[in-house]
């Protein structure tokens, strides 16, 4: 054995490092793939090894192999021993490489569980950063759930170092377990007031990210941020609230108002310029958000643009690229005010840098008008004769059709003008936008029935010199508009001066080169002019034309019907054979137009672009079902070329049929349209309009190509969209005049059609008359559409499960899951490890068991959510009720007990506080603290006077989370209580990182309208005590298993010397015993998982397990720990005795009247009663303190009498009914137990003894 | 959010890579190579801001880089980051590197890409801004090298691994070094007589 170690420490040495490895690459650079391979080699060998520092040599290189592209997930089971070697150099390299190639499906990843808990919790700081470093890259849904509640501990820890990044990938934790949402919250909304500001960065990231996706459930922390925002310096920091502030806005109008002052005062004030474009981006949205323009806000506006034109005229690229990009914002409900700043944007255009022209064009789309959209597309139509490289010519040629076509081609005035441009981007060199050029050229035909005869025009040109298009087949985007204008050509082929020409340009052989898709379509519309050619020759004596349209037909459709593609040779052979017929029927003299016509009668109707989804499917319909059984994979398999052979075996002989059988034919026809007519998706129109349009493939380049456009145009010499831009200059001045002459007449005329354009002009705002009648036809939707479903949220989106409501109180079985012991267990282990291994076998058991309680947690949640939500109705109405008329009573009690008994009642009051703070009017930054508190103070009886970002409800820990806000608010109060009576001023643990006094002030404000603030109260009580340490502990149920208790024991060295190695044991009795992890016996104790130094407190948990909860017991123990000073160390201890009472087993459970009241009619539950005498404190205090320290929750309240309730941890129930006359109280109570009513009845007489 | 951050040479020779998204490995090798293609035909005086490319990002994606001699510093970030902020941590990204490696180049991460990493982590967790503080940074990972270098001294004897190398290379005087070297040698002639001796057994 001893050997075997020599022999691998000494092999070890020629091993090779990462620089070797590094080296050897560079020295191999002809084979470098074979040299990495030999190296691979070696490092599976090395991994073979027992060694650890070899297998952490190994796993850093592999890392190294990973950034060059290999694949080495292979060794993940490897980096797994390399994480948990005990070695902090290791376990760093280990990481690290985890980090690198682990994911989601990498299934060694749940062997990594314990061990990431384990370094999660070590005592060494970087034990716990490299881990939590590492998890951040790897969190799956499994370890988020069974490492949550570690890290939110984690998020209390000591060193700040620690806290900040538990914070943030708390985020990650939630994105992939949700659930955990909800319970962390509140701890992290603390860390938004952490003293470290690097923690405070955090937690604003996470909260930033998390609002950004789901803003509306973080508006009420706005106040908050608000705060921190006038107050913190840190500009990181700034730039995220102001970020987020920004995604808030649009929720929130009010808060916009707010901001832009603090936000205006920023922008002049900060040299930072990251800052200043945050703020000036925020205000944006600002004002955006606010719809109704006041007159000091057009000074905002003026602002911003200002002081983005000083960003865009900056010689700093990256300045002037974000001016542009924030102006873009601005633009969308300004567009008045950045369009005075169209020259700077124009010369923007003509930046070298490509990232800044692409802004400037966005700018463009928002800045044209019906007035300047053909100048501004002129000056484009020249940067795409520049513009020498084919991406940004792409994007030129994209922003273009954008910018015309923009809401409903809205400001063209124009269309000619338009389809000219549109051909003029034809000659563009090598676009791969062809196919969009196409569709604008079929909508603007489909839709605009004015311009048809320009269009068909424009097309049949275009068809006619379909060859200089076509240059380039392979590489040529631009033929997909041949694919436009043969179908326009064919559909509106009445409008066709000259059909024939145009047929002949589209059966030239050179069309066989075009794409199938294309092909396809020419022949299809070739068949639709033939029809219109035998129309136009129909009654002219001479026939000639029509038969040699014949003719023509016949001659050329044969090479498609050679077509290697299918769509074209079945049209093609369809079609010719038809021909055939029709030319057979013209020898004879017969008239076929009609007939031949009819073939593609109908009107095409535009269908809007969601038509089809909107269509709602009918009741009883189930889309997912099988129609059929579906076929077995071995039957369609075995069918499949059998059909297609048969099916293709008439098709291939059908040529040679020269004679159809026309009734055939006809009935085919018939049925056609009888489906069709039944079919409520079909668009009754053309057949070719079913065609699917198809993507061109991979098409990039063409030649240069030059159309001689002389033919259409009347002013040759001239690129023909200039003419149009001359003549509109002059229409629109003729049109001017027409309507000033028309004033005169005071007549009015309806727009005319194109025809004539000169002579009228309606009455529009901007003075600009189309020139055609734009009847965009609008699209077609559904008769039974539905109503906007447009928003859906990718499903896959991970924040969607986040959107989750924060303000609601949390639930009692919200919690993380929790593994009892798991501080003392971690402490152990890295001790020995054998006992880690024991842990390890342990933890697949542990987890399923986990997973089980997840489940039942989460069917409880879902109920409770629902219950939550009748009841929300119920308090909103209850509370609109109040308003009316007794303000002042049942607020105040909804104020003080409602907050304990019903979780809803919180929330509407932190709604409220949201309004409460925003409709204050905006204040001066640096006082808007004090303003708030101080107009709180004359609001009586205003549940919203708390403000809200004090609202104290961040629990302290897991178990104190099942608390209601009120406790944590006395908790609140006793620890500052504590705090100034101990007069420490070092706070180390969390428990004592509170906000600053103003917080607290508005909490007591919150409560002190009407009656007197409560008594700091905790229950946390006196354990022991000596000259070095102090334990203060309080006992709490645990609600997920009825038979366990915790304990939280705060212990404080109160000594100069520092405290370590405490062991905390207890003698068990029959029915109580402390848990202990597995293997230990019942006498030993549990260490400590902390060190204490001088003056510092931290808190630790022990779980008890109890079999009989009716009677309360107390348990001896001892605490033994050992005393540092810098020369010498004693033993000391300390006894103590723990009082398990009655109350301690009860939780605090929320408990509806209705329910209450059938409870007490059920009969099963024994009654007793308590008189207490002589007890001078209001009703509520009474009430509270039974509340606090019984853990008893109110149920209702009138007057001077209330109704509460609790629950025990094996699930008895406890309803109290509390009277007070004077100063008695009688105290009538019923339970299902009478012994534990009893005694805790006994308990509450002697809370109310001691006072 | 940061959704990775590349660093590459003038050729487009990846010198780290981080993806805080997983990828396979192919598409990462794609990732580089497309982010290299975009970013190098820039000009040096125009602006630091692309829009990402097909692989990475999409609209809500944008490519922020920095040029600096030999190497292009690449983050990929969404729209909640502050453009100028990362510049800014760029910036942070490489004078820290320069003090942790006392007047970095190019080599400095061809040989210490763990290094590198390590000093990111101080700075971008799970790709969210951690620090921006150089000074803490440099603490940090300062702390954390002496601890290793700690671990590495006292099992220097049969311990020594790879990185402890490098540290004990690089920041122990050239004596110990040498002395280092001097235990190399010495295990040598020891694997020399083990030999021996398992020869002269058989």
């Amino acid at each position: 054995m001893a050997l075997k170690i020599v022999k691998g420490s000494i092999d070890r040495m020629f091993d090779k490092n990462l620089q070797d490895l590094v080296r050897g690459i560079r020295n191999h650079k002809e084979d470098e793939a074979k040299y990495i391979s030999t190296c691979i080699d070696e490092i599976k060998q090395e991994l073979k090894q027992d060694n650890i520092a070899v297998k952490a040599n190994a796993v850093c290189k592999l890392t190294y192999l990973q950034m060059l592209g290999y694949d080495v997930s292979w060794a993940a089971f490897n980096i797994v021993e390399v994480m948990s070697s005990s070695k902090f150099t290791y376990k760093r390299i280990g990481y690290l490489a985890a980090s690198q190639c682990f994911h989601e499906s990498t299934d060694v990843i749940m062997l990594t569980t314990n061990q990431i808990r384990k370094d999660l919790s070590s005592p060494n700081q970087y034990d716990t950063g490299v881990a939590l470093t590492g998890l951040s890259c790897f969190v799956t849904p499994d370890l988020a759930r069974d490492l949550a509640n570690d890290i939110m501990t984690l998020m209390s820890h000591t060193k700040p170092y620690i806290r900040k990044k538990a914070v943030l990938i708390m985020y990650k934790v939630f994105l992939k377990y949700p659930e955990s949402l909800r319970p962390a919250f509140p701890r992290l909304k603390e860390k938004l007031e952490d003293p470290d500001p690097g923690v405070q960065s955090a937690a604003v990231n996470v909260i930033c990210e998390l609002a950004r996706r789901n803003p509306k459930n973080y508006l009420s922390l706005a106040p908050l941020f608000f705060k921190l925002m006038t107050s913190s310096t840190n500009n990181w920091v700034l730039i995220k609230i102001i970020k987020l502030f920004g995604a808030l806005t649009p929720l929130e109008p009010r808060l916009g108002k707010k901001l832009i002052e603090p936000l205006t005062n920023l922008i002049h004030s900060t040299s930072a310029m990251s800052l200043l474009y945050e703020c000036v981006n925020t205000v944006i949205a600002v004002l955006i958000s606010l719809s109704s323009g006041m007159p000091n806000h057009s000074a905002s506006i003026q602002l911003c643009v200002q002081k983005l034109r000083i960003l865009i005229e900056d010689s700093d690229q990256n300045l002037k690229y974000l001016g542009l990009l924030a102006m873009s914002k601005i633009l969308k409900t300004h567009p008045k005010s950045v369009q005075s700043h169209k020259d700077l944007i124009l010369q923007c255009l003509d930046d070298k840098d490509e990232s800044i022209r692409l802004r400037a064009l966005d700018l463009l789309y928002g800045m044209v008008s019906k007035k300047n959209l053909m100048e501004i597309v002129k000056k484009l139509m020249l940067h795409v004769d520049k513009a020498e490289g084919t991406t940004y010519r792409d994007e030129l040629l994209t922003k273009i059709i954008d910018i015309c076509s923009q809401s409903n081609y809205q400001y063209i005035t124009n269309f000619e003008w338009y389809i000219s441009i549109l051909v003029e981007l034809t000659r563009l060199e090598g676009t791969r936008h062809g196919h969009l050029i196409a569709s604008q050229m079929l909508d603007v035909a489909i839709r605009v029935k004015a311009i048809r005869v320009f269009a068909v025009a424009q097309m049949a040109t275009l068809l006619d010199n379909a060859h200089l298009l076509t240059g380039n087949t392979q590489r040529n985007g631009i033929c997909e508009v041949l694919y436009a204008a043969a179908w326009i050509c064919g559909e509106f082929s009445e409008h066709l001066e000259n059909p024939m020409q145009t047929l002949e340009a589209m059966l030239r052989p050179k069309v066989a080169t075009l794409p199938g898709h294309i092909q396809a379509v020419y022949v299809q519309n070739s068949a639709k002019l033939f029809a219109t050619v035998l129309k136009s020759q129909e009654g002219d004596t001479d026939s000639t034309a029509a038969q040699e349209a014949s003719q023509l037909m016949i001659d050329r459709l044969p090479l498609f019907v050679q077509s290697a593609n299918l769509e074209v040779q079945e049209r093609a052979s369809c079609i010719l054979q038809l021909v055939k017929y029709i030319q057979k029927l013209q020898q004879k003299d017969v008239e076929v137009a009609e007939e031949v016509c009819a073939l593609f009668a109908g009107e095409l109707n535009p269908v809007a672009p969601k038509a089809q989804k909107k269509v709602p499917v009918p009741e009883g319909l189930d889309l997912d079902a099988w129609i059929n059984e579906p076929p077995s994979e071995s039957e369609s398999e075995d069918e499949q070329p059998k059909a297609i052979f048969s099916k293709e075996e008439p098709k291939h002989s059908r040529p040679r049929h020269t004679e159809v059988d026309e009734k055939e034919l006809a009935r085919r026809r018939e049925a056609r349209k009888q489906e069709q007519a039944n079919n409520p998706f079909y668009i009754k129109a053309s057949p070719s309009s079913q065609k699917v349009y198809q993507e061109a493939p991979g098409v990039e380049h063409i030649p240069v190509v030059q159309i001689d456009l002389s033919v259409p145009l009347k002013v040759p010499g001239l690129p023909m969209s200039d003419q149009y831009v001359k003549l509109e200059e002059e229409r629109r001045q003729k049109a001017r005049a027409e309507k000033k002459k028309k004033e005169k007449k005071k007549k009015k005329e309806k727009r005319s059609g194109r025809g004539k354009k000169h002579d009228s002009g309606p009455e529009s705002e901007e003075d600009i008359a189309p020139a055609h009648m734009v009847d965009i036809v609008t699209e077609e939707m559904p008769e039974n559409a539905l109503p906007s479903d447009d928003d859906e949220r990718d499903p896959s989106d991970p924040h969607k499960a986040l959107d989750i409501d924060l303000d609601k109180p949390l639930a009692d079985n919200e919690k993380l899951p929790v593994r009892s012991h798991r501080a003392v267990e971690i402490q152990k282990s890295p001790v020995e490890d054998g006992e880690r291994e024991n842990a390890t076998s342990e933890e697949p058991k542990k987890s399923s068991k986990e997973k089980k309680e997840k489940k039942d947690k989460d069917r409880d949640r879902k109920k409770s959510k629902e219950e939550k939500k009748k009841k929300k109705h119920k308090t909103e109405g209850k509370k609109e009720d109040l308003l009316g008329s007794q303000m002042d009573e049942p607020v105040v009690q909804s104020d003080e007990t409602n907050e304990v008994a019903a979780p809803p009642a919180s929330t509407s009051a932190e709604v409220s506080d949201l309004d409460f703070w925003l409709s204050n009017a905006p204040v001066p930054s640096n006082t808007q603290e004090v303003a708030t508190v101080a107009a709180a103070a004359p609001a009586p009886g205003a549940p919203s006077v708390t403000a809200p970002d004090s609202e104290p409800d961040e629990p302290k820990d897991t178990e104190i989370e099942e608390l209601k806000s009120s406790k944590h608010k006395k908790k609140k109060q006793k620890k500052e209580k504590e705090d100034k009576e101990k007069k420490k001023k070092k706070k180390h643990h969390h428990h004592h990182h509170h906000s600053d006094g103003g917080g607290e002030e508005s909490v007591q404000n919150g409560t002190m309208e009407e009656e007197e603030p409560l008594p700091p109260m905790s229950n946390y009580c006196l354990l022991a005590e000596n000259n070095y340490i102090k334990m203060v502990s309080d006992i709490q149920g645990n609600l997920q298993d009825g038979s366990q208790v915790v304990v939280s024991v705060i212990f404080e060295n109160k000594c100069d010397s520092f405290l370590k190695s405490m062991e905390f044991n207890v003698m068990d009795s029959l029915n109580s015993k402390l848990q202990r992890p597995d293997g230990s016996s019942p006498h030993d104790g549990l260490v400590v998982p902390f060190q204490l130094p001088p003056g510092v407190s931290n808190e630790a948990r022990f779980v008890f397990t109890v079999q009989s909860i009716v009677m309360p017991q107390k348990l001896k123990g001892t605490l033994t720990f050992i005393v540092k000073n810098e020369d010498s160390s004693t033993h000391e201890k300390l006894d103590f005795k723990l009082h398990f009472t009655c109350t301690s087993y009860l939780i605090t459970t929320p408990c509806y009247s209705d329910a209450f009241a059938k409870l007490l009619e059920s009969g099963d539950l024994k009654s007793s009663s308590i008189r207490l005498e002589g007890v001078n404190m209001p009703f509520h205090h009474l009430l509270a303190r039974i509340c606090f320290h019984h853990h008893f929750s109110v149920v209702e309240r009138i007057d001077s009498c209330a109704s509460m309730y609790s629950r025990s941890i094996q699930g008895h129930h406890v309803c109290l009914l509390v009277k007070t006359s004077g100063q008695t109280v009688t105290i009538d109570a019923k339970c299902d137990e009478p012994t534990l009513l009893g005694n805790v009845l006994d308990e509450i007489k002697q809370t109310f003894s001691q006072c | 959010m940061i959704k990775a951050i590349l660093i590459f040479n003038n050729h487009g020779k990846p010198r780290l890579s981080k993806f805080y998204e997983h990828y396979n490995e192919d598409i990462e090798q794609q990732i580089i190579r497309e982010t290299f293609h975009l970013v190098s035909k820039r000009d040096e005086n125009v602006c630091n801001f692309l829009e990402g490319g097909m692989l990475i990002g999409g609209s809500d994606y944008k490519l922020i880089y920095r040029h600096y001699a030999t190497l292009y510093f690449v983050f990929c970030v969404d729209s909640s980051e502050s453009e100028l902020g990362i510049l800014d941590l760029i910036q942070v990204f490489v004078e820290t590197l320069d003090k942790c490696f006392e007047n970095v180049c190019e080599l400095d991460l061809i040989f210490h890409v763990d290094k590198v990493h390590h000093i990111l982590a101080e700075m971008v967790m799970g790709g969210m801004v951690l620090e921006t503080n150089m000074n803490e940074i440099i603490t940090q990972v300062d702390t954390q090298n002496k601890m290793e270098k700690s671990e590495v001294c006292a099992g220097r004897y049969c311990r020594s691994t790879c990185s402890c190398c490098i540290s004990c290379k690089e920041h122990e005087p050239p004596g110990n070094a040498q002395k280092h070297q001097h235990w190399r040698h010495k295990h040598k002639s020891a694997k020399f007589t083990f030999l021996q001796i398992v020869a002269a057994r058989s």
